[in-house]
């Protein structure tokens, strides 16, 4: 499995209801279901996506995130899941609380733009950077609202949401002691765990 | 037929036709005492009896969806393009049972059928059968056949409605449902177009409230507007502008009524009569009844998600962009209803300009996302 859904995974509670936004070709749906018993659907625009998630047996539900989520009812699923959608979204901030009225949890995946390449290419070329990961120039790319773990952060507090977990990894998922020392410079990819209502402390 | 059957084809079929002498109650409380329907199969049914596939046909379908009649044949089944070996119906794995409904005219007892209590065709007193009827009279073909359950039921528009009906009248003799271009009920202007159509064929001087086969006569001109603006509702504007624009039959206008104008004119004129001398008029009212008052919702305070819940099979639903009758937003009902009930549902909003026409034809995404599903179904 993709090493990103290998972290999720753990997330994901046994037998619970699962939304994955962005599905992909149903990886993470099909996994959970044959390990997890957990139930669910993934949305997608792709049609090749779309059709090796039928060919997989996984739920998938052609449907465009721009256009919200208005049709599933409120705290309908478990754990709403989006992995590397949030920065190609037109409205981020309004899916994510979408995500949670949706939801009872979400976790969401997506590239840091405050990670040392970034602002070194920026830096020294004075250009949009453009890598291996993210090899789109700025007028071709589908990732439109980029963001670094800070930006999202701030987000999440002006939203009233709450971080459970966070963890910033490299490209290839490895998350090693200097990404968690300096996770907004060092972490190419920030794996965030989030709740609406902030978390009463456990006894 | 074409001079040789192609290999994806099922090839030479021979229709059948099983007789009912236990009676029938109907929606609309009346009996029938016995009836026939006819249908054809494709495949072979295997020894556990788990490959049963159920085609359930639209508006003017029949039993005849694939292969051919004849060597004389010019067409294959209405269906052709979605039943075969390799096709995604594939006839290589599934048992596929195809039936003209109950008041229909191509075998399957109807208005055109004698009524045993007088000897006479029914005419216009063939009760007024409903998908929830059809639905019944489908599972005593399945009873017939050694089918308990069906490995799925499949059907395109009203023949989605059937497969929709059969998860919930039989959840228990259904794994998959696969309902396309179909909606949950009709939209205040789906039943209008259905009202024009009865009122073109009602008005006919030659319908004769009905009985017009006493008469030796067939309403052909209320049948053929019937027909005409049916059509134009299952076509997109797009594919209609396409294929005729504003092309017309002579290079110049004429100036009165009585010519054939436009090219769109014609077509639908040469639709309307070819269809009024094959179709009854009885059965396009029946049919055109049926669709309107299938609404399996209203009996559950209009919750859609509460009347699907004891089904038990799997979903998948298909719509095409640019199909108005039942629009994508129609289908998205469906699955709406679906996920709320917790039901196992994908949904394809396929990209297509034929309209609504366009669960017959061969578009590629289509018919890779149609076998991709049900050749997922274990038999």
């Amino acid at each position: 499995m993709r090493a990103d859904l290998d972290i999720i995974q753990e997330w994901i509670p046994t037998g619970s209801r699962v939304l994955d936004l962005g599905c992909g070709s149903g990886e993470l749906l099909a996994w959970l279901r044959d390990h997890k018993q957990v139930s669910g659907y993934g949305l997608e625009i792709d049609p090749d996506n779309i059709a090796t998630c039928l060919e997989n047996g996984v739920n998938v539900i052609e449907q465009d995130l721009d256009k919200g989520l208005g049709n599933f009812a409120s705290d309908s699923f478990d754990v709403v899941v989006m992995t590397q959608a949030l920065q190609a979204v037109h409205y981020p901030d309004r899916l994510l609380k979408e995500m949670l009225r949706v939801g009872r949890e979400c976790i969401i995946t997506f590239p840091n733009f405050g990670h040392w390449r970034c602002r070194w290419y920026l830096a020294s070329k004075g250009r949009m950077p453009v890598s291996e990961f993210l090899p789109y120039t700025w007028y071709n790319t589908p990732n439109i609202h980029f963001c670094t773990f800070e930006d999202f952060e701030n987000l999440c507090l002006e939203l009233d949401i709450t971080v459970k977990e966070r963890l910033a990894v490299d490209r290839e998922h490895r998350h090693g002691w200097a990404s968690r020392l300096w996770p907004n410079l060092l972490g190419e990819i920030g794996i965030y765990r989030v709740t609406g209502a902030p978390l009463t402390p456990q006894p | 037929m074409p001079t040789a059957i192609p290999a994806d084809s099922v090839g030479l079929v021979t229709p059948q036709t099983v007789h009912f002498a236990e009676p029938l109650t109907l929606a609309c409380g009346r009996t029938l005492s016995e009836f026939q329907l006819i249908y054809e199969t494709y495949g072979q049914l295997n020894a556990s009896r788990s490959n049963a596939l159920l085609i359930c046909h639209a508006l003017s379908g029949h039993h005849h969806a694939a292969g051919y009649h004849s060597a004389e044949d010019r067409k294959p089944g209405w269906w052709d393009s979605c039943i075969g070996p390799g096709k995604p119906i594939d006839t290589n794995r599934f048992f596929v049972v195809s039936l003209n409904n109950l008041g229909g005219c191509n075998g399957s007892t109807g208005p055109c059928s004698l009524n045993p209590a007088t000897g006479k065709p029914y005419g216009a007193d063939f009760p007024v059968v409903t998908v929830e009827d059809w639905v019944h009279s489908q599972a005593r073909l399945a009873d017939h056949l050694g089918i308990s359950q069906w490995a799925a039921v499949v059907g395109g528009s009203l023949g989605g409605m059937q497969a929709l009906q059969w998860t919930i009248s039989y959840p228990e003799r259904v794994r998959h449902c696969v309902a396309i271009a179909s909606a949950p009920r009709l939209s205040a202007q789906n039943i209008a177009f259905n009202e024009v159509a009865r009122q073109a064929i009602l008005s006919d001087p030659e319908f004769h409230g009905g009985h017009f086969h006493e008469q030796g006569v067939i309403p052909r001109r209320g049948l053929m507007l019937a027909r005409m603006v049916g059509h134009i509702t299952y076509l997109s504007d797009d594919a209609m502008g396409a294929k005729f624009g504003r092309g017309l039959k002579s290079d110049k206008l004429n100036y009165d009524f009585n010519s054939v104008e436009f090219q769109v004119e014609s077509y639908l004129r040469y639709q309307g009569e070819e269809f009024s001398g094959r179709f009854d008029a009885n059965t396009y009212l029946l049919m055109t009844k049926a669709l309107d008052y299938f609404d399996p919702a209203a009996a559950h305070g209009d919750d859609l998600a509460a009347t699907l819940a004891p089904a038990q099979a799997s979903f998948c639903v298909m719509s095409f962009t640019t199909d108005w009758r039942f629009s994508p937003a129609r289908s998205r009902e469906i699955v709406d209803a679906l996920v709320a009930a917790g039901k196992n549902v994908s949904y394809l909003e396929i990209d297509a300009p034929q309209g609504h026409d366009a669960f017959l034809m061969p578009i590629p995404r289509y018919l890779q996302a149609f076998g991709g599903y049900l050749n997922r179904i274990a038999v």
